[in-house]
């Protein structure tokens, strides 16, 4: 269909026009604003790629849950004033390199990937709910229970370095 | 996906807004009559018959205050806050229910603007993205009491999403579906969830009261500690939105209540009348909204009833008892499915 073509242009444009005001903006704020404008531009590109389960619980755990943490820590912290972190030189350098060598990786990554045939998303059925649960609990199952041990393991962990200061 | 297909939604998604826009406007006036009756007052009468007109006056009134920023607030955030507010709290009446289907024509018409397969998610993501318009104005108003309302506010929406997201849980896994048409359609006549999940009704109920920010858990806006909470730096119509915004709150609220707990449009003896499948529905949308305004006056009943929680005492309800309690009856949901599979 040509309208989600056009939805992918302006959704694309959404998402990297507020990535990059993320690193842009003088305030923590705004930049903890627009990384979140940028996670609701990608879940309407999962809704393109008819994966709505999928759209649905990346915006309840990363705009609902994750962000709101963040607005609530910069919000708390009062990180107004700019210039408050000044980095040391080899931080920077570091952080540089490694940035440079991921964008290296990925640009690896894609040119290995061809795709010669371009795939009907509203054909490809594995982000509707049902399909993703069968899938998940049939196939996939030891990772995915794993991978929930590992949660909560986090969050045990998390809790008793709160608690830390009570013993 | 023909041209009448996309007129008929464009028109249905009008009228439910219209609606809603209308619901929460004789609320306010609800809201001050009830109020006057629980305390043996009149209430307002002055405008119009029954003050019938006191609504639009209290909005012209809005309107013609005056507006005021303060000096070092951030402009672009201040006035997106309540802009925020009133979009999300309008979000969520897409996937309600509001009837079942008109058949004009040979063509069949849903009264649901969107039966999207992951309705119930989608309201837990409206919910959980509710919190932003308060926190961004409460922050951007620049002032202290202001700040910690907003905290107040996330705080406690975080804390009371996680019990409301596990009773819903429960009735999910009740129905096999995410759908909230199917959910309601499997609450044919009478048998409604709240008779299967009575526990999961009254933790979801109070989760409610909580993500409405309504009393007993007003605290983010608590005027005795706070002055007026996020919303104190704010006048004329953007103090206007972030009250109206509550009101449609409330009236979604009630809705999803309805639906999820008390059939939806579905009502009792409804294939005994033998009418024709028009005039059911029509009667059915009426019943909903009777079960809707009742849960509206419930959410008012409680305010006046009941003192504010002290906070510690809040977040203890929330972490300590509704959550327990929402896990046992999610196990116990679990249990007695796979009981029943089994026999």
């Amino acid at each position: 269909m040509i309208f989600s073509k056009y939805l992918f242009f302006i959704l694309s444009f959404i998402a990297i026009y507020a990535a990059l005001k993320v690193l842009i903006s003088k305030k923590p704020m705004h930049s903890v604003l627009y990384l979140t404008l940028t996670f609701f531009a990608i879940g309407g590109h999962y809704i393109l790629l008819n994966a709505q389960f999928l759209a649905v619980v990346h915006i309840i755990v990363y705009a609902g849950a994750i962000m709101v943490l963040f607005i609530y820590t910069v919000m708390l912290l009062n990180l107004n004033i700019q210039g408050e972190f000044p980095k040391s030189r080899l931080a920077k350098f570091a952080s540089a390199i490694a940035g440079g060598i991921l964008l290296f990786t990925l640009i690896a990554v894609f040119r290995s990937y061809d795709l010669k045939v371009l795939a009907d998303p509203s054909l490809n059925q594995i982000g509707l709910v049902k399909n993703l649960g069968k899938i998940l609990f049939q196939d996939y199952y030891l990772p995915f229970e794993l991978s929930s041990i590992l949660f909560l393991a986090a969050m045990v962990g998390a809790v008793m370095l709160g608690k830390k200061d009570i013993y | 996906m023909d041209g009448t297909y996309i007129l008929y939604k464009f028109i249905l998604a009008s009228a439910i807004l219209l609606i809603s826009l209308l619901v929460a406007m004789y609320s306010t006036l609800l809201e001050r009559k009830v109020a006057a009756f629980f305390q043996d007052r009149l209430g307002p009468n002055r405008a119009g018959i029954f003050g019938i007109f006191q609504p639009l006056a209290d909005g012209l009134k809005l309107f013609f205050k005056e507006e005021f920023m303060p000096g070092d607030a951030d402009k672009f955030l201040y006035i997106l806050g309540p802009s925020l507010t009133m979009m999300i709290a309008l979000l969520t009446s897409a996937v309600i229910p509001w009837g079942n289907s008109l058949v004009i024509g040979g063509a069949e018409y849903s009264l649901q603007v969107a039966d999207v397969n992951v309705g119930v998610l989608y309201v837990f993501a409206i919910l959980s993205i509710g919190v932003y318009g308060i926190m961004i104005g409460g922050w951007a108003s620049n002032n202290k009491y202001a700040l910690i309302g907003a905290v107040r506010a996330a705080s406690q929406m975080i804390s009371y999403e996680l019990a409301m997201s596990m009773t819903i849980i429960a009735i999910v896994m009740m129905s096999g579906s995410l759908s909230l048409k199917d959910m309601v359609e499997q609450q044919h006549g009478m048998n409604w969830n709240v008779w299967y999940q009575p526990l999961g009704f009254l933790i979801f109920l109070v989760c409610a009261f909580a993500e409405c920010n309504r009393s007993p858990f007003d605290l983010p806006e608590c005027e005795t500690e706070l002055i007026g909470g996020y919303h104190t730096e704010y006048s004329s119509m953007k103090l206007g939105f972030y009250l109206f915004a509550e009101y449609i709150n409330m009236f979604i609220s009630s809705a999803m209540i309805a639906t999820l707990f008390f059939g939806g449009y579905n009502f009792p003896f409804m294939d005994d009348l033998h009418l024709s499948h028009n005039v059911i529905t029509i009667i059915g949308s009426l019943v909903f909204f009777v079960k809707i305004a009742f849960f509206v006056f419930f959410f008012m009943w409680v305010r006046w009833t009941l003192p504010r929680f002290r906070y510690d005492q809040l977040m203890r309800l929330g972490w300590k008892s509704l959550l327990p309690l929402a896990i046992v009856n999610m196990i116990i949901t679990g249990l007695v499915i796979m009981i029943k599979h089994h026999l």
